[in-house]
C-alpha cells in the first residue's frame, strides 16, 4: 500500500529531477553541442512540467495525501515532504505553465544569443532551472525550514533572471528592488513561522497544525504571513517591485513570474491561514477583502496609464491578485462567522481565479514576447496592425484579452462571477456594517472588470489592430510553431476552464474538503451544463449555451445573409474628404485612456509636459510640439521614497562614529566589552 | 417530459418574439418622438424596411479591415440574442432563463461592447478610436452603478435569477420598498447611458464630435450594419423589459396556459409602450451633455443605487 501511495510523490521527484537535469544540460551547453543541449534543456523542462501536472493532478483528483522525509537539512530536522490536494493543485498550475514555457522557450531564447547585445544562453537555462526547482519543492515542503530554503531559491532564481540582461541600468535597478522586497518578505514570513513554531514546539508543519494559539497570537501569525506572502503576491502597497521586475525579465520568464511565482504568495497565505492556523477569525477576512479591493482597483487604474505592453500586463497581475484576495477575504469572513458552505464558495472562487489568472496572464506574456521577438518593440505607441502580420499570435492574444477582461464564455468570467455570487450572500451575516460593505466591494469589482476591459481593448486595439505605427512593426513576421504551440496550449485551457466550470469545481472538491471539511456539491446539482454555486434557484450560468448561442448567430448570419447579399467589397476608409489617412491619425494608447485619466485624475501623480519648439525668426510659429506624459505611482512618492531617504539619513548619522582611525575602533571594542561584562554580571 | 418540451418550445418562441419585436419598439419610440417634436412621423414599419434594405445590400469594408471587424457584428448579435433568451418577456420560469442570471447579462453586454470597441479601432481612423475610447469610459462608470442597483434587487430576493426575482416581487404583493425606488432611478439612468440615448449619447446624430456609439460603427455597411443596428434595438428592448418586468412584474404569465400567456403579452406590450413614451419625454426635455459631464451623471446614478442598497441593508433587513 505504501508504495502505491508514494507514486504521485515519485512523479514530483521526477519533475524536480528533470528540472535539475535541465539546468545541468544548459550548463553543459557552455562546452559542447550548444544547440542540442539548449533544446535538450527545454525538453527536460517540458518533462518536468508534464510530471508536475501528472503528480499534482493525481493527488488532487484522487484526494491523496502522501508524506515522506528525506535526509537533507538540519541534523535534528530532516526535510519533511507532503503532497496533498492543495499542493497538488498548485503543482498542476506550475506544471502547466512550465510545459507551455518549455514549448515556447527554445526558439524565443535563441534571440538573446544574437545581435549586438548578445548574452550567453547557458546562464539563462541554469537560472530558469533554479527558479522552477524552487517553486516545485516549496510546494512539497512540510516544514518551515525546507519551505524557506526553497522560497529563497525561488526568489534568488527570480533575481538572477530579472538581472539577466544586466547591461540596461533599468534592469539592474529592478532586480535590486525585487531582491530587497523579496528579502523583507522572507523575513516577515520567518517571523510568522516563528510564532507558529513557538506554540507548536517545532518547525514541522504537523507540529504547527497541532498548536493551540490564543486569538492574539494567531492574529499576529496571520498578519505576518499576509504581509510576507503578500509582498511576493504583489498586494498594494507592497507591489512596487512587481511592475519593475516582471517586464524586464525575458518574456517566457515573465510568464512564469506573473503566472506562477506570485501565486506562490497565494499558496503561502492559504497554507498558513487555512491549514496551519486553522482557526480563522472573520476580522482577518475583512482586512484581506479590503486589501484585495484596493489592489484590484489601483492595479487596473495604473495599468491603464501604461503604454509599455509588458508593464501594463504586470500591473494587471496586481489587479488579479486583488481579485483572488477578495475571494479569499469573503471566504474567511464567512468561515469566521460559521457559514461553512459560503466559505467554501469563496475559497473555490479564489482558487479558480488563481489558476485562471495563471493561464491567461502567462498566455498574454508569451504573446507580448512573440511581438517583442519579431518587432523588438514593447512600446504600444509604435505598434499597430500586427493582426495582419501575425494572425495566429493575434488570435491567441485576443483569447487572453477576452479571458482577463472577465467576459463570457471564457474562464476569467467564471471566477469573477463566483466572487460576485459569494459577495451577494452578504445578507446572511449578522453584522450590519459588513452587509453594507461587502456589496460595495463587489461594485468595486465591477468597476475593476469594466476598466480591465477598457485596458485590454486599448492593448489589443493599439498593438494588433489599425495600421502599423513604425516600419519594423509593418514588417513583422509570424513566430514559429513551437512558440505558437506554447500559446495555443494556454489558449485551449482558457477555453476549457471557461466552458466546463462545473467539472473544474468538482475536481477542486478534495482541496476544500481538506482545508475546510466541506465541498460544494450544490454547484453541479443540475448536471454539468448548469453551474449553480449556491442553489439552482439562487443563481445559474451555463457557459456551453453561451458558446452555442454565439455559434448560432454566426450560422444564421452565414446561411441567411451571406448567400443573399453576395461577397464583400473592399474600399477605402472614410477620411472626411480630406485626403489619405495616415497612421498618426489613429488613437494612441495614451490618447485612448485620456478620458479615464481625466475622470480618475487623483489616482495618479500625473506629470504632463508640452514642449514647444519655435521656428527661429518667425514669431508665433511652431516647428514641433512634443508631448510627454508620466503617471507616477503614489506609493513611491508617499511610501518608498521617504522610507529610502530615512534609511539613508539614519545610515549617515550612524556613519559618524566611523572615523577611520584604529584607535577609535579599539576604544569602541573596549567599551562594548565593558558593557557586555556589566550586563552579564 | 411533455411539460419539459412545451417549456423549451415556449422559450424559443419567446426569444423569437423578443428579437422580432425589438425593431417595433425602436420604431414606436421614433414615431412618438416625432409627434412630440411636431415632426412628420415615419410609419412604425419603417424600421423593418431599413433593416431589410441593409440585409440586401452588398457590404463595403475598409481595405485593411481584419477578421475582428467582420466577426464583431455576429458576436454582438449573438450576445444580444442570448440576453433576449434569458430575460422573461411574457412568461417566467422558462428553461432558458437559467442560462444567464443578471450578472451574466451584464457580462453579455460587456462582451458585445468589447468587440464593438475593438472594431472601432480596427480600421485605424480617428473616429473609430474616439468612439471606442469614450464608450469604454462611459461603460466603466455605468457598470458599477448598474450592478449596485441589481445587487439591491437580488439581495432582497436572495437570488440573481430574473425569474426568481420576479416571482419574489409577485409573491410579496404591492409593497412600497424605498430601496427599489432608488434602485429603479439608478438603473434607469444607467440604462439611458448604456443604450446611448440623450443626454449621454444621441442615436440620431452624425455630428462628429458628439458621437460615441455611432463613431465606432461608422465604417460598417450592409448586413454588418444591419446586424449591429438590430442588436442595438434588442439592447434598448432588454433594458426596457428589465425595468418593466422586474420592478413592475404584474401581468406576466406564471403558468403556461393560453389565457395567461395572452395576458402576459398584452401586459408587456402596454408596459413597453408606456415606457417608450417616458423615454421620449425625457429625451425631448433634455439636452445632450458634454462628454465630461457624463461622469457626474453616472456618479449620481451610482449614488442612487448605493442609497438603494444601504436603505435595503438598514431599513429592510434585520
Amino acid at each position: 500500500m505504501g508504495e502505491v501511495l508514494l507514486q504521485p510523490l515519485a512523479l514530483m521527484y521526477l519533475a524536480a529531477f528533470a528540472t535539475i537535469l535541465s539546468g545541468v544540460a544548459a550548463a553543459g551547453a557552455v562546452r559542447r553541442y550548444p544547440l542540442l543541449l539548449h533544446a535538450g534543456s527545454f525538453a527536460l523542462l517540458a518533462v518536468a512540467g508534464a510530471a508536475g501536472v501528472a503528480g499534482g493532478g493525481w493527488a488532487m483528483l484522487d484526494d491523496l495525501t502522501v508524506t515522506d522525509t528525506i535526509a537533507f537539512g538540519l541534523p535534528w530536522l530532516r526535510w519533511h515532504l507532503r503532497l496533498d490536494p492543495l499542493s497538488g493543485f498548485f503543482s498542476v498550475l506550475l506544471g502547466t505553465l512550465v510545459l507551455a514555457v518549455a514549448l515556447y522557450g527554445p526558439r524565443y531564447t535563441r534571440e538573446f544569443g544574437r545581435g549586438e547585445s548578445a548574452q550567453p544562453l547557458p546562464p539563462l537555462g541554469i537560472f530558469t532551472a533554479v527558479f522552477v526547482l524552487g517553486m516545485q519543492m516549496l510546494l512539497l515542503a512540510d516544514d518551515a525550514f525546507m519551505f524557506l530554503v526553497f522560497w529563497e531559491m525561488m526568489s534568488v532564481g527570480g533575481y538572477l533572471l530579472v538581472a539577466y540582461q544586466h547591461q540596461h541600468p533599468a534592469n539592474r535597478h529592478a532586480a535590486f528592488l525585487y531582491l530587497l522586497l523579496a528579502h523583507i518578505g522572507s523575513l516577515v514570513i520567518l517571523i510568522s513561522f516563528g510564532v507558529l513554531a513557538a506554540f507548536g514546539g517545532g518547525f514541522a508543519f504537523d507540529q504547527m497544525r497541532a498548536a493551540e494559539l490564543s486569538p492574539l497570537w494567531a492574529t499576529l501569525a496571520f498578519t505576518f504571513a499576509l504581509v510576507g506572502f503578500g509582498t511576493k503576491a504583489g498586494i498594494v502597497p507592497l507591489h512596487a517591485w512587481l511592475p519593475e521586475a516582471h517586464p524586464v525579465a525575458p518574456s517566457h520568464v515573465s510568464a512564469l513570474m506573473s503566472g506562477a511565482m506570485i501565486k506562490m504568495g497565494i499558496y503561502g497565505i492559504v497554507r498558513v491561514t487555512y491549514d496551519l492556523i486553522g482557526q480563522i477569525q472573520w476580522q482577518w477576512g475583512v482586512v484581506v477583502l479590503l486589501v484585495g479591493t484596493a489592489s484590484a482597483l489601483l492595479g487596473v487604474l495604473y495599468a491603464l496609464m501604461q503604454h509599455d505592453l509588458k508593464r501594463l500586463l504586470a500591473y494587471h497581475s496586481i489587479e488579479n491578485i486583488g481579485i483572488v484576495l477578495m475571494g479569499l477575504g469573503l471566504s474567511m469572513i464567512f468561515l469566521g462567522t460559521g457559514h461553512k458552505t459560503l466559505g467554501v464558495l469563496g475559497l473555490v472562487a479564489a482558487l479558480y481565479h488563481t489558476i485562471n489568472h495563471a493561464l491567461f496572464k502567462a498566455l498574454l506574456f508569451l504573446g507580448a514576447g512573440a511581438v517583442l521577438h519579431r518587432t523588438h518593440e514593447r512600446d504600444l505607441e509604435h505598434m499597430g496592425g500586427l493582426i495582419h502580420r501575425m494572425p495566429v499570435t493575434a488570435a491567441f492574444f485576443l483569447i487572453g484579452c477576452v479571458a482577463i477582461s472577465a467576459l463570457p464564455p471564457l474562464n476569467g468570467f467564471v471566477s469573477e462571477w463566483l466572487t460576485f455570487q459569494t459577495a451577494l450572500q452578504a445578507p446572511r451575516l449578522e453584522n450590519g456594517v459588513l452587509r453594507a460593505v461587502i456589496p460595495i466591494t463587489a461594485a468595486t469589482l465591477a468597476l475593476t472588470g469594466a476598466l480591465a476591459a477598457a485596458c485590454f481593448v486599448k492593448a489589443f486595439g493599439v498593438a494588433f489592430l489599425g495600421q502599423p505605427r513604425s516600419r519594423h512593426v509593418a514588417r513583422a513576421r509570424e513566430v514559429g510553431p513551437g512558440m505558437l504551440a506554447g500559446m495555443g496550449l494556454l489558449s485551449a485551457l482558457c477555453l476549457v476552464l471557461g466552458v466546463i466550470p462545473t467539472s473544474v469545481i468538482e475536481a477542486m472538491a478534495p482541496i476544500t474538503q481538506m482545508l475546510v471539511g466541506k465541498a460544494l456539491p450544490s454547484a453541479s446539482v443540475r448536471g454539468w451544463l448548469w453551474l449553480t454555486p449556491v442553489a439552482p434557484e439562487v443563481a445559474s450560468y451555463s457557459a456551453p449555451f453561451v458558446v452555442l448561442g454565439v455559434a448560432l448567430a454566426f450560422l444564421l448570419g452565414y446561411l441567411l445573409l451571406k448567400r443573399r447579399a453576395g461577397p464583400i467589397r473592399r474600399g477605402a476608409a472614410w477620411d472626411c474628404g480630406f485626403g489619405p489617412l495616415t497612421t498618426r491619425m489613429q488613437y494612441t494608447s495614451t490618447a485612448y485612456s485620456q478620458p479615464i485619466r481625466r475622470v480618475f485624475a487623483p489616482t495618479w501623480k500625473l506629470d504632463e509636459r508640452i514642449e514647444e519648439v519655435r521656428e527661429p525668426g518667425v514669431p508665433g510659429r511652431l516647428r514641433a510640439l512634443h508631448y510627454q506624459f508620466h503617471a507616477v505611482d503614489w506609493s513611491w512618492l508617499m511610501g518608498y521614497l521617504p522610507i529610502g531617504r530615512a534609511v539613508l539619513t539614519a545610515a549617515r548619522v550612524v556613519g559618524r562614529i566611523q572615523t577611520g582611525s584604529i584607535h577609535t575602533y579599539l576604544v569602541y571594542s573596549f567599551v562594548t566589552l565593558l558593557l557586555f561584562l556589566w550586563i552579564i554580571t | 417530459m411533455d411539460h419539459y418540451l412545451t417549456a423549451w418550445l415556449l422559450a424559443a418562441a419567446q426569444t423569437a418574439l423578443f428579437v422580432a419585436a425589438a425593431p417595433l419598439l425602436a420604431g414606436w419610440v421614433k414615431r412618438v418622438k416625432c409627434h412630440m417634436q411636431n415632426r412628420a412621423a415615419p410609419p412604425v414599419a419603417q424600421v423593418y424596411r431599413d433593416l431589410a434594405k441593409l440585409f440586401r445590400k452588398q457590404p463595403v469594408i475598409a481595405e485593411n479591415a481584419s477578421w475582428v471587424f467582420r466577426a464583431t457584428p455576429y458576436i454582438v448579435f449573438g450576445a444580444m440574442l442570448l440576453s433576449a433568451a434569458a430575460i422573461p418577456l411574457v412568461a417566467v420560469d422558462l428553461p432558458t432563463g437559467a442560462i444567464a442570471d443578471v450578472i451574466v447579462l451584464v457580462g453579455f453586454a460587456a462582451l458585445a461592447r468589447f468587440f464593438t470597441a475593438l472594431a472601432g479601432l480596427d480600421i485605424g481612423t480617428a473616429f473609430g478610436g474616439m468612439g471606442s475610447s469614450r464608450e469604454m469610459t462611459v461603460a466603466a462608470l455605468a457598470e458599477p452603478a448598474m450592478l449596485m442597483a441589481v445587487f439591491t434587487l437580488s439581495m432582497t430576493a436572495n437570488s440573481t435569477n430574473l425569474s426568481a426575482v420576479i416571482n419574489f416581487n409577485l409573491d410579496a404583493g404591492l409593497v412600497l420598498r424605498p430601496s427599489f425606488l432608488f434602485a429603479l432611478s439608478g438603473f434607469a439612468m444607467v440604462a439611458v447611458a448604456e443604450t446611448g440615448r440623450i443626454p449621454v449619447d444621441n442615436p440620431a446624430t452624425h455630428l462628429e464630435l458628439t458621437m460615441i456609439h455611432e463613431a465606432m460603427i461608422l465604417e460598417y455597411s450592409g448586413r454588418h450594419l444591419g446586424l449591429i443596428e438590430w442588436a442595438n434595438q434588442i439592447k434598448l428592448m432588454i433594458y426596457a423589459v428589465l425595468m418593466a418586468n422586474v420592478f413592475w412584474p404584474w401581468g406576466i404569465a406564471r403558468e403556461f396556459t393560453a389565457p395567461a400567456l395572452a395576458l402576459g403579452a398584452v401586459a408587456i406590450a402596454a408596459k413597453l409602450a408606456l415606457l417608450a413614451v417616458a423615454l421620449v419625454v425625457w429625451e425631448t426635455v433634455m439636452a445632450k451633455m458634454r462628454l465630461f459631464r457624463v461622469p457626474q451623471f453616472l456618479g449620481f446614478a451610482l449614488l442612487l443605487s448605493l442609497l438603494g442598497m444601504l436603505t435595503h441593508v438598514v431599513l429592510e433587513t434585520g
